[in-house]
């Protein structure tokens, strides 16, 4: 007999379970066999044309330049975005926890709102910002003598060129998580560095380094899978292009899947996306750990 | 002012001024006469400010309608979200039932498996159920919150138990309980996931992207990358469309930025 304490407990979280295991949990599992299967446009019209191809999709995509080239392009924004971001975020954070500093709020709020905006609306934006002829950020470099850039028609700009819109878009997320971690840390500790001659630099690789260390941990790994999942951004700024340059693995998926419908291959792609992420997450904290036992 | 404290105040509203600078050139370009923006060097305001790109949008892009999806789905979405995750989440924390630390260690470990993994059978799913193309298919994920559920339940884990038990001993059910002693003690966690639900449906792309096949049901992301892809051109109409699709939020933000800030720090930083 369950007590009717358990049955109301029961109650009130059977709709969300329900709903967690139907629309999320399904999907997961079945993304995997969907994977395994040929299923295609044909396959939507009438489910008998689907049958069962084992691991050729996989294969098939091992094989495929376009699959690769999205892969490298995904590396590409992770490596590069990564750091910027989180050099950022931490710089803005370590300048707003000086003490001196004026309005405090009213910056920690100004430099996280471009985070609550609506993506595609902002990415229509800098693709102005960013335009050759009439963008105001070759106007910005031209008027102090640099050249131009074709920041969104050159394959080997387009990377940083989206970029810099991602770290202007989302740095403030990590910044007010660095921000709050960096109050915690007691005035003594900077004070005892001081009068022991350490400079600015000194004083934050010793006290405020080993301090954000596990919160730095934390951030590169939800970064890391962040990054890995950018589609809205090259869908608006370059569809991809130029010469495919801007290709996400997500981007891949979402053409295979709903452009082209090969809904099976799109389900592979989607589950070797699942595997990087979670590789490179444990891969992660492996690193870390040994670094934390050599430290103490 | 001693310098380094003067060197730091401007370091810091050089920030701001390259945080911000988009926002307001946005703004100001979205008023400026068709073709104005588009000359070398970019004016920074409008010689003859006009409302036209604004009135071209809603009167002839159907702007108005695109509006009415993205504002519909984001607060049908709000509601749902809280009613599906705020008693899931309670449950929890306060009640005790068999299996209760076994299941949510699963959905901590699920929370590291990225939704977009099961786009694909879910559309397959909503398709077979005949939901594709509808507010209803649009809503589905939100349903399954397992950070919705997380959040609330780190914030009810601070009820104290013996308010729970003195109700209990006055003869209250389990469902007045909630209503009358827990819900309001929850209130600022529910304006904080409201808030996060409203802003992400309401931001969202792929997933409306995917679902959303006839033009009439478009929320306003969706519209605007496709209004892009034909008005490339026209950069003051995109401003327009942009600070439409962006004030809405940007404002109920700034309205509740206390709710949203707090709320974020207690889902990452404790982790």
């Amino acid at each position: 007999m369950i007590s009717r304490r358990e049955r109301a407990a029961w109650g009130f979280v059977a709709p969300s379970l329900i709903a967690i295991a139907v629309f999320f949990v399904v999907p997961v599992v079945s993304s995997m066999l969907l994977s395994l299967t040929d299923f295609d446009i044909y396959a939507l019209a009438d489910l008998r044309n689907m049958r069962f191809v084992g691991l050729q999709n996989y294969e098939r995509l091992l094989t495929n330049p376009l699959f690769w080239g999205a892969m490298k392009n995904t590396v590409w924004f992770s490596v590069l975005g990564v750091p910027l971001s989180i050099i950022a975020s931490l710089a803005a954070a370590v300048i707003l926890n000086a003490r001196t500093i004026k309005w405090r709020p009213v910056w920690r709020v100004m430099f996280f709102a471009p985070y609550v905006t609506t993506l595609v609306a902002t990415a229509v934006l800098w693709n102005y910002l960013l335009h050759t002829r009439y963008g105001v950020i070759n106007w910005a470099l031209t008027s102090v003598g640099l050249p131009a850039v074709d920041w969104l028609g050159n394959p080997n700009t387009s990377i940083p060129a989206i970029l810099i819109f991602v770290v202007w878009k989302i740095f403030g997320y990590n910044m007010l998580i660095f921000l709050a971690v960096l109050q915690t840390v007691p005035d003594d500790l900077y004070e005892a560095a001081r009068i022991d001659g350490a400079g600015p630099w000194a004083r934050f690789t010793n006290v405020t380094l080993p301090a954000i260390a596990p919160t730095l941990l934390l951030v590169s790994i939800i970064s890391v899978a962040g990054f890995f999942q950018l589609f809205a951004e090259p869908y608006v700024m370059t569809q991809g292009g130029p010469a495919q340059s801007t290709v996400t693995v997500l981007y891949f998926m979402y053409e295979e899947g709903f452009k082209w419908w090969n809904l099976g291959s799109a389900s592979a792609v989607a589950f070797i996306l699942f595997l990087c992420i979670f590789a490179v997450t444990m891969v992660q904290l492996a690193v870390s750990r040994r670094l934390g036992g050599e430290h103490t | 002012m001693k310098p380094r404290t003067l060197l730091l105040n401007i370091g810091v509203a050089l920030i701001g001024l390259v945080v911000l600078f988009p926002l307001l050139w946005m703004l100001s370009v979205s008023f400026m006469q068709t073709g104005e923006a588009a000359v070398f060097p970019p004016p920074l305001l409008p010689s003859a400010p006009t409302l036209e790109h604004y009135r071209d949008l809603f009167v002839n892009q159907g702007m108005g309608r695109y509006m009415w999806n993205s504002f519909a789905l984001a607060t049908m979405a709000t509601g749902l979200a809280l009613a599906f995750t705020v008693p899931a989440g309670y449950a929890f924390a306060k009640l005790a039932f068999r299996g209760r630390e076994r299941l949510f260690q699963l959905l901590i470990g699920a929370l590291v498996i990225p939704a977009q993994i099961g786009t694909l059978p879910l559309f397959l799913m909503l398709k077979s159920m005949g939901l594709v193309n509808t507010y209803a298919g649009a809503l589905v994920p939100w349903l399954a919150s397992i950070f919705g559920l997380f959040l609330v339940r780190q914030y009810a884990l601070s009820i104290p138990d013996e308010m729970l038990e003195a109700a209990r001993v006055d003869g209250a059910s389990e469902g007045q309980i909630f209503r009358r002693i827990v819900l309001p003690t929850l209130t600022p966690i529910l304006v904080t996931l409201g808030l996060f639900v409203f802003l992400g449906s309401w931001n969202d792309f792929l997933w409306p992207l995917i679902i959303l096949t006839d033009q009439s049901n478009y929320t306003l992301p969706v519209a605007l990358a496709a209004l892009s892809r034909e008005h490339v051109q026209d950069i003051e109409l995109m401003m327009a469309g942009a600070v439409i699709t962006v004030a809405p939020v940007l404002i109920l933000f700034l309205a509740l930025q206390r709710f949203y800030i707090r709320g974020m720090l207690a889902g990452s930083v404790k982790g």
